[in-house]
């Protein structure tokens, strides 16, 4: 019974890790494609990760926690590296499908160390 | 008190990853994880100098279930999207006005956005009033940005920033 659970989960995992690379092939500029990887894959790795907990909760050795770890740290550097990406594709001004807004001024304050990616040139 | 403990959240929290990491309940361990707890933020004071206060612990709960939820949707739509047909996507830059103002509401906003159905957070103004969003299917702007507002933005309002 554990063992149909268990590559159910695993199944499940790798499809949505695959769906999620396939994005990167079949979307069309860099903006969508970024949600194919960021998106799809963070169910995949979770039931990956579900499934290690589940098999080595129960070999007797007593709870393995490093999952919950995994998870927290995936969910904090995911989306960071999501937001980075995006704004570093609106810096360089790559193709997008959606129309671009406009590049805000330069703040107020007019320091731009503090706004390294919004400096004069 | 405050000058012992610059971030008294912070210090069960780091106790709390390095037992984790451990994978062990050992006094050892639960004081080194203590120690650390203590030390690191003095560490990174400079980084992180605002101090951080959760008003409602229950409704941060119930934000983190919501969002739990919320990614699993996003994983399916997101899956189904890419399945179907690109050509039919339109995707928008949405401009969310922010009523956030410290620095850690943002950020976990901006996290937020990035790990829910079709959207990632772009660019932060450079006076954070409001949050650039690229969606990768957008048919209706302002219901996106109303729902990114009243899910999320609400109760992270009422649990870091109470009025």
């Amino acid at each position: 019974m554990l063992e149909v659970v268990l590559s159910f989960l695993i199944l499940t995992g790798a499809v949505f890790t695959f769906i999620g690379s396939l994005g990167l092939a079949r979307l069309r500029d860099f903006y969508t494609r970024l949600h194919g990887p960021t998106k799809a894959t963070t169910l995949g790795v979770g039931s990956l990760l579900i499934a290690s907990a589940l098999f080595f909760g129960t070999r007797g050795e007593g709870v393995s926690l490093h999952e919950v770890l995994v998870t927290l740290f995936l969910f904090i550097t995911a989306p960071v590296s999501a937001h980075l990406l995006a704004k570093a594709a609106l810096h360089l001004g790559l193709r997008s499908l959606a129309p671009v807004p406009e590049e805000p001024a330069v703040p107020p304050d007019g320091n731009p160390e503090a706004h390294p990616g919004h400096k004069q040139h | 008190m405050m000058r012992f403990l610059p971030h008294p959240l912070l210090t069960p929290i780091l106790a709390a990853v390095w037992l984790l990491l451990n994978n062990s309940l050992a006094p050892g361990h639960i004081l080194l994880g203590l120690l650390l707890g203590w030390a690191i933020p003095w560490f990174t004071l400079r980084f992180w100098p605002e101090r951080v206060r959760i008003h409602r612990p229950m409704k941060l709960l119930r934000f983190v279930a919501v969002v739990l939820y919320d990614i699993v949707v996003a994983n399916l739509v997101v899956a189904r999207r890419i399945l179907g047909r690109p050509e039919r996507l339109r995707p928008a830059f949405v401009s969310v006005p922010l009523s956030l103002e410290t620095d850690l509401a943002i950020s976990l906003l901006a996290n937020t956005i990035c790990l829910t159905p079709g959207t990632v957070s772009a660019r932060l103004a450079p006076d954070r009033k409001c949050l650039l969003v690229h969606g990768l299917h957008v048919p209706d702007a302002e219901a996106l940005v109303a729902g990114i507002k009243a899910r999320y933005e609400a109760p992270l309002k009422e649990v870091f920033e109470a009025c």
